[in-house]
Order: C-alpha cells, then structure tokens, then sequence
C-alpha cells in the first residue's frame, strides 16, 4: 500500500511486518523516531506477540536482543554513532556466538566533535565486527532491506545491520510502497534456531576457546559471509520476484554498461550522483555508477567484474580513517588487487558530519578526476580558508585553544545546539 | 520538478508545513519529498524546509539551491539571512505578512517575478481568527495552492485532516481556504 | 527421596561419605534437609570444573542452582557473566552445566537475563525462569548500569552475585566490593595506607533494597539451609530479585582451602557479612549471629590482612573494621537477645 510517511515510520513498519518479537529501545538522535513507531505499535496492539522493553542503554539495549535471540525469540534493537559505540563490545558478542539479530542503524557522525548529523562513521566503526552490513539508498529500499535482512540473518545465524542515513532518510518524508503481511510472512517464515536455550535440552553457549580453535571459529565466521555473497543476490531475486522490487542483491548499477568513469557510492547520496550522471551523460561524459548495497560481505568479486576495463573509478564516501584515508576506497583497491589495465582509483570524501552533498560539486569533482587527478582523499567542499587560519594560529600560539571551537568561531557562528530530538 | 523551499522560525510548523504539501501532493497522485534543513533547532531560530514535487521518483537529496517558490512563515528573517537566494526568474512568492511588499522592501525582488507570482498573505491573522494560535503553515498552504495551482486546495484540506483529525483539523481548512480564496483574487487581479 | 519435577542429572550422583555437611544427616527429615542432601538433585553444576580447591563461589554456585532447578521443575535458564564461575565450568571443549546456559559479556548479564525472560513470555513459556549470575566485579562494578536497569524495570529475573571480594579470575585484583584494608594487585600491603583504601563501601544489596525490587537477601556458603530457603523463596516471586551471596576465595584471600566455609561463618559472626532480607524496600528478616566474634578472628586466617597484625596502624585499622560491624550489628539487630529456651 502506497503511503508519503515519514522514513523512521516507514521503517518502523517494515519492522512490524516482520513479526519481531523481543524490541529493546534506547533514545538516540536519528533513529528514536524508529522504535517510538514500534513502541506505539505495540501499546496499541496493532503490533501483537511482542515485547517492548525500554533499556537504560545501548549497551544494555543489545544485551537484551542477544538473551531473547539466545532464547529462541526474533530480536531487534536500532542505534546510531554514538549509541554503537556503547554497545560495541556486545557487537562483537552478537556475530561471535552467531545470533541473527537485525539492528538498524541510523548513521550519524561520531564525535568529538560531537555531531548528530548523517555521515558513515558509525557503520565504518563496526565494519570488522562479523555483522553483515547493507546500506539502503531510499526509504523504500530500506522497507526491503529490512525484510530481507531477517531472513538473512536467520539463515546464516548471523547479525545483521541495515544502515540508513540518519535525518536524511530517516526524517525525510517521501512515497513508499508498504508489503502486505501476507507477503512478508510467504517471504519470512518464523524463526528456526540453529542454537538454542532450552530446558528441554541443555546446551552451554558462550564458552571460552583458546589458541587451539579460535582461528576455526573466526574462519566459519568469514565463510559464513562469503555463503552470504550467495545468499543476498539469491533473496533479492526472490523478493523480487514476490514484492515486485529489485534491492540489486549485493550491488546495482546505474547507466555502467560503456561508461568510462564508474562512480562507486553507497547510501541516499546514489540518488543525487544519479541525477548527476544523467546531467554529465547529456554533455556527453561517459560515466555510470555502481551502488554498493551489501558493504560487508565486501562483493570483490562482483565489483572487480564491473569495474574492469573502465579508465577511472571515483569513490566517494561518507567516511574516512583518520591517517588513513576512505575505508571505501580502501576496500575498493582491494577488489582491484593484482587485476591487470585496472582503472585509476579516486578517492573523494565528502558529507562528513551532515554536510551537503550537491549535484554541483559533483560535477566538478567527476570532472577534475578525468582531467586533474589527485593523490590520496580529496575533501569535498573543504574550507580551506579556514583550516589555513587554524594552522597558522596553530603555528603562533602554544595554548591555540580546542580546535572545533576555534572553527567555528572563524565561521562567524554562535555555537550551535544539537537538535531538540 | 518542482522545488519549494519554505522559511521561518522554530514552532511555527515549517517542517510540517513541507510534510503537509507533500502529501497533498501525494494525494494527487504525484511524487514528492519533504525534508528539513537539519540545523539546530530551538524555539525562535531560523528553520528552513524542503519540499520536491515530480510526476516520477524524485531521486535528488540535496537541499533546495533553486526553488521553484519560496514560502516565508516569517518576515524578520528578511533581515537575517538571504531567504530569498537563488528563486528563480520565474518562481514564486508567497509572504506570510498583512503589510505591502513595498513595505518590506521587497519590490526589487518582486519586479524580477513574473506578474502575478508574488502574493502576501496575512496567513498569521488568519490562523489566529480560524484557529485561536499563530501558526500560519495551513493557511500559507492554501495560498500556495492558488498561487502555483501545484497542488488543489482540496488535497492540502485532506492532508490536513489527515495529520489533524477533529476540530483542529477543520479550524486550519478554514484558515487555509481563506488564503486560498484571498491569494486567488490577487493573482486574478495582477 | 526423589524429586519427580527435577530434571534427570545427565550423570547420576553417587555419595561416598555418609553424614558429611554436604550430603546431610540422615537422621533429619526428608522435608527438613538441604536439597544438595538429596541424591536426585539436579548437579546443574556437576564435577570435573577447574574450581580452584575449596572455592566457594563453586559451591555457591551449586547449592544455588540445584536449589533453583527443584523450585522450578528444571525450567530453568541461566546467563553467567564472565568470571571465575564462567571460566573455570567451560573450558573448552567442555562445560559442566547440565542446564541451559549461556555466557555473553562481563557487564550485562542482568540485561541478556532480562531478554531470556522476555523471549520465554512471548514463545508462551513464562513457566521457563532466567536467572543471572555474576561475580562481585560483574555485578557491582561493570554490570551496576545493567543491573539497576533491570531493578527499576522490575524484570522477572533472579540475580545472584557471588561475592569473593574481588577480580580474582584476572589474579585478584580490587573492585568496589573488596573490603577496606585488603591486599590485593592493584592495592598492596606497601606504604603508609597498605592495602584497600577506607571509601565509602557500596554495598549492592542495599541499592536493590532502596530499589524497592520485590525480594533482597544475603546469603553465605556457611549457611546451606539459609540459602535454600532464599532461593526456593526468590523463585516463588515474580520480578526483580537480588540475593547476594558471600563466598570466599583461598586464593585471592590467602586463606587455606579447608577454611572456606569456616571463614564464611566468621564472617557473619563478626558481623562483617550481616544476613538479611528486605522486600519492596523494607528489610524483613535478618539472621542473628549466634556466637558473636571480633573481627581479628575472621581476619586472622587470611593472608590479605596479614599485614594488619604488625603494625599500630594495622591495629588502628582493625579497630576500624570492628567499627564497620558493630554498625552492622547495630543497624540490621544482629545480636537481638534470644528467646528463653524453655
């Protein structure tokens, strides 16, 4: 059913239709709109046979999902940034002991500074943690991602995270197609425990393994993700099939086929390098994109085909590692790795803590990658200007102050608060 | 495309103003996307909303650089910040005011409009006589409907019964069919 | 006697001392013996851990358990934080818990406990019980913001906290719950102030009285029938619970491992551990101490206050222990005059 709801409820939805069991709810800036939908959905009963259980943390918030997951129930909790962080030993905890947990994450920047606006840190974060990550470009491709998520996770007994972009997606108000539950349940068949704790029959779960097999245990780990780089296109192709919506499995492509210059992105920004493309390919660049959808497992072997033979390859990211550079682009030359005439790989950065992506300084920035190329991440819309004057403060003054301060001082703005929410 | 950027400040609804149009629209059958300007937000500070309209999947995230109209809650912000940046030569503007364009000094900006496009609209006054608080949004709204004809005045009434169920509801109808009619007679007039 | 609601132990138990505390005395009737005296109790925690010799938090841990599974007909689950109890009855490849079980982190214990209560009430078995358990380091340091999340949500679980003192699976180390004076890693007998320092103690089951949960108690390993009737009562009560049980630990205190449960009375006796119950925020009950001694004896035969018997400050320390029990004393009626044997 077509409805123009606001993406968090969108979200919340999907979620309900999944039939979750156990939801545990801490408040964080830009995902509390999520379980407040759910919480409400279950107070007033329309969401039925579950429990609603307000934590006193993320970590705790986690905690609870991994003992009803344990316990034989579907469990779902939702976070962002900061709130990751907090639960992140419990992370670890979930994909370790291989617990089908689904969380969404509403990405949003981690700080200091602290910021609540959208950027990929958060998921970067946790990024090696074993969790699958899937990264939605819309709202309804967030509805569909969740959907599929479950099943995911409980086929391969492992957690999943589906990453929308915090405010930008989960505040946007905007058209999305609602399943029927009849649909999600044909698609969705109530969870199967590959483990369990049962009275019935006791098993101990948790135990502690030494140097003699803990290699083992993370090697299943990495298969189990690799089964998944076969498992996601296969429940894309199935929920196409059923939904009527293709999610592209472990990727999608946008106007790739002859294009010279592939742009590789993931998330709500797709969109707007979309209308980008179609704007570049009527002045006559051949330029196409490819949208990642399954971060982790990283699809190498799928990318590398798409990317071969191409002569440049922008990636541009919401994230970066700090004396490092862009984890996307990163992984990105890694699928590249000993493929011969690959293309040129350039990194851009760019969103960093909410800031706007524009259709004009992707122009330029495609543009100047085919003909001034650049060495290591380029920032987006960086001010320079103000960074020169830091540093030259820098350079004068031992006691320079708290460089965010000193910022945004430069930029002539009163400290802003962080949004009532 | 069509692209509204709406101004005004904290508690004056402008984010549910650009929620409202855009199911309105959705009611027509239309696609559309609405979103805020994710600054800080307390009572009082400047706010800005977004809303795209399109006949097809509105793919585009980035915050509105050229609206095709412009709604403005609030007139002191005229003098705060550039509300009025990047309205294109054939866009519209519709002004939350019960005072002339003249006296806000906004013919320069007015002049470069096509006749007709540029319309205030006492919508506060409006708001308080239907519905006993300030908050122009719904009435802005019906105005706008009339201004632009993006969207029916209709649907923005079913919109608002929707988000606003009972008397509340009606009381912002009433607001906004007011300025709609109003907004009417001045575009038939110019 | 057989317990026909207990779930068959996978190994059967077989008693090769006759009259021993454990086991009980035979002359005692079956419904006034200790459930660890029967012979059909269920071994939750059966033999072959790698429990340090005379560990108390073993046997706690047991008594609590086997206890736990009769008032539940064996419809029980239980989630152990890390720690020594974690540790040393899973060493990979084997576990000895005859029970379902499941370890996760250090801190959260209460609230994965609250998540199997959860689970179990949606799948239509809110007969299945979870208990939690930790050691003193999981529950009164790490696992405090989980724990009083659970409390104040009056979560259906029991949480037990085996309390030695002390970190002492990481080679002893000291937590907010280790007492005032004692050496450990990290506050040894060196200097003018040696060992722990004299804070302001954090005394858990306080908290969870002032919680106002349904049912707080401590209990001790010297006290088998005590603690039973604690845990049997805990289970028959539906919400948060809290029974704190003092176990010590001959390593980490340096006390001699056929001491354990000779210290954990003293410790009561002194009036160090007072033993009580509270419910809904009211204290209920408390276990006089029937044959008061000074503090010096209890913390004689421990090697972590060693350094307490050679000094002046030492004495002056030992003063101020006293001190620390006579409030207890004073403040739970441990000494209340018995009644007149008639």
């Amino acid at each position: 059913m077509l409805k123009q709801i606001e993406g968090s409820h969108a979200t919340a939805e999907a979620i309900a239709l999944c039939r979750p069991e156990v939801i545990c709810a801490y408040p964080i800036t830009p995902q509390t709109h999520i379980v407040e939908g759910l919480g409400e959905m279950v107070k007033t009963g329309e969401l039925t046979n579950c429990e609603f259980i307000n934590v006193e943390s993320e970590f705790a918030a986690l905690s609870v999902a991994i003992g009803a997951s344990a316990a034989g129930a579907r469990a779902y909790t939702a976070t962002a940034s900061q709130g990751l962080l907090f639960m992140a030993e419990a992370v670890y905890n979930a994909s370790g002991l291989g617990l089908p947990i689904v969380m969404t994450l509403g990405n949003r920047a981690i700080g200091a500074p602290i910021n609540i606006w959208n950027d990929h840190s958060d998921a970067m974060s946790m990024r090696d943690a074993g969790w699958l990550q899937l990264f939605a470009e819309s709202n309804q491709d967030s509805i569909d991602l969740h959907i599929q998520a479950f099943r995911l996770a409980e086929e391969l007994s492992m957690p999943v995270m589906v990453c929308v972009d915090g405010f930008i997606l989960t505040h946007a108000v905007e058209r999305v197609d609602i399943p029927t539950q009849a649909d999600v349940d044909a698609f969705l068949p109530p969870y199967e425990p590959v483990q369990v704790l049962d009275p019935a029959n006791p098993i101990s779960i948790g135990a502690m393994v030494g140097p003699d097999a803990f290699t083992e245990v993370r090697f299943l780990q990495h298969y189990k993700q690799t089964l998944a780089l076969r498992l996601i296109p296969e429940f894309a192709a199935e929920f196409k099939t059923r939904f009527g919506r293709d999610t592209g499995g472990l990727l999608r492509s946008y106007r790739a086929e002859d294009a010279e210059m592939l742009v590789v992105a993931m998330g709500s920004i797709n969109g707007t390098i979309k209308d980008t493309i179609d704007e570049m390919r009527a002045d006559g660049f051949s330029i196409g994109l490819v949208t990642i959808v399954s971060f982790r497992p990283f699809p190498t072997e799928a990318l590398r085909r798409l990317l071969a033979g191409r002569k440049h390859v922008v990636v541009i990211e919401k994230s970066f590692a700090v004396g490092m550079g862009g984890q996307l682009a990163n992984n990105v030359d890694l699928a590249l790795r000993n493929t011969p005439a690959a293309p040129q790989v350039h990194s851009v950065v760019a969103g960093l803590g909410g800031r706007s992506i524009t259709r004009a300084s992707l122009h330029r920035v495609f543009r100047r990658a085919m003909a001034q190329p650049w060495e290591g991440a380029h920032f987006l819309d960086l001010n320079e200007e103000i960074i020169g004057k830091e540093l030259h403060h820098v350079r004068k003054v031992r006691r320079s102050g708290p460089t965010a301060e000193n910022l945004l001082r430069r930029l002539d703005q009163a400290a802003n608060l962080p949004a009532a929410e | 495309m069509f692209q509204i950027r709406i101004h005004g400040r904290g508690g004056q609804g402008v984010v549910t103003a650009a929620e409202l149009l855009s199911v309105a629209a959705f009611l027509e059958d239309k696609h559309a996307q609405a979103f805020p300007s994710f600054g800080s937000e307390h009572m009082g500070a400047p706010v800005v909303s977004f809303c795209r309209i399109d006949g097809k999947e509105i793919r585009l995230r980035e915050p509105i650089i050229e609206p095709d109209a412009l709604i403005v809650q609030d007139v002191t912000l005229f003098k705060a910040i550039d509300v009025c940046q990047g309205l294109k030569s054939t866009g519209y503007l519709l002004v939350n005011t019960n005072r002339s364009f003249a006296d806000l000094h906004l013919e320069p900006v007015v002049a470069k409009l096509p006749a007709g496009h540029a319309v205030t609209v006492p919508a506060t006054e409006l708001a308080l006589k239907h519905i006993g608080r300030p908050v122009p949004n719904a009435a802005l709204l019906g105005a706008f409907a009339a201004l632009t004809g993006m969207v029916r005045l209709d649907s923005v009434a079913k919109a608002i019964r929707e988000a606003f169920p009972g008397k509340m509801g009606e009381a912002n109808i009433a607001a906004a069919t007011e300025a709609h009619d109003a907004a009417a007679r001045v575009k038939t007039a110019a | 006697m057989t317990d026909t609601t207990a779930t068959a132990a996978t190994q059967k138990l077989r008693f090769y001392q006759k009259g021993t505390f454990t086991v009980g005395n035979r002359l005692v009737p079956d419904t006034e013996r200790s459930v660890q005296a029967s012979i059909d109790r269920s071994n939750a925690l059966t033999c072959g851990h790698r429990a340090c010799q005379g560990c108390g938090e073993a046997l706690g841990a047991r008594y609590a358990m086997d206890v736990a599974m009769r008032a539940t007909g064996g419809n029980l689950i239980a989630v152990n934080a890390t720690g020594c109890l974690e540790v040393f009855t899973t060493p990979y490849p084997e576990t000895s818990w005859q029970m379902p079980w499941l370890h996760s982190l250090f801190g959260n214990a209460a609230a994965v406990a609250t998540g199997v209560a959860a689970a179990m009430r949606v799948k239509g078995r809110p007969e299945v019980r979870a208990i939690a358990q930790g050691g003193d380091g999981g529950t009164t340091d790490i696992g405090f913001g989980c724990l009083s999340g659970m409390f104040e949500r009056n979560d259906d679980v029991l949480y037990i906290c085996y309390d030695n003192e002390g970190y002492m699976n990481t080679g002893v180390q000291r937590s907010s719950a280790t007492p005032p004076t004692a050496r450990t890693a990290t506050t040894p007998a060196m200097g003018p102030e040696p060992g722990n320092v004299f804070g302001t103690g954090k005394s858990v089951p306080k908290i969870a009285v002032a919680h106002g949960i349904p049912y707080v108690a401590t209990a001790t390993v010297a006290d088998l029938h005590d603690l039973e009737r604690k845990v049997t009562k805990a289970m028959g009560i539906h919400g948060a619970r809290y029974i704190h049980i003092h176990v010590p630990c001959p390593l980490g205190w340096g006390s001699a491992s056929y001491d354990t449960i000779r210290l954990a009375r003293l410790a009561v006796e002194c009036g160090l551990f007072p033993v009580f119950e509270a419910e809904h925020g009211a204290v209920t009950s408390s276990r006089k101490i029937r044959r008061p001694v000074p503090v010096s004896e209890y913390l004689k035969p421990q090697r972590r206050f060693a350094h307490l018997f050679k000094s002046e400050a030492g004495a002056r320390n030992i003063a101020h222990l006293q001190a620390i029990a006579d409030r207890n004393i004073a403040e739970y009626k441990l000494l209340e005059p018995m009644e007149e044997e008639g």
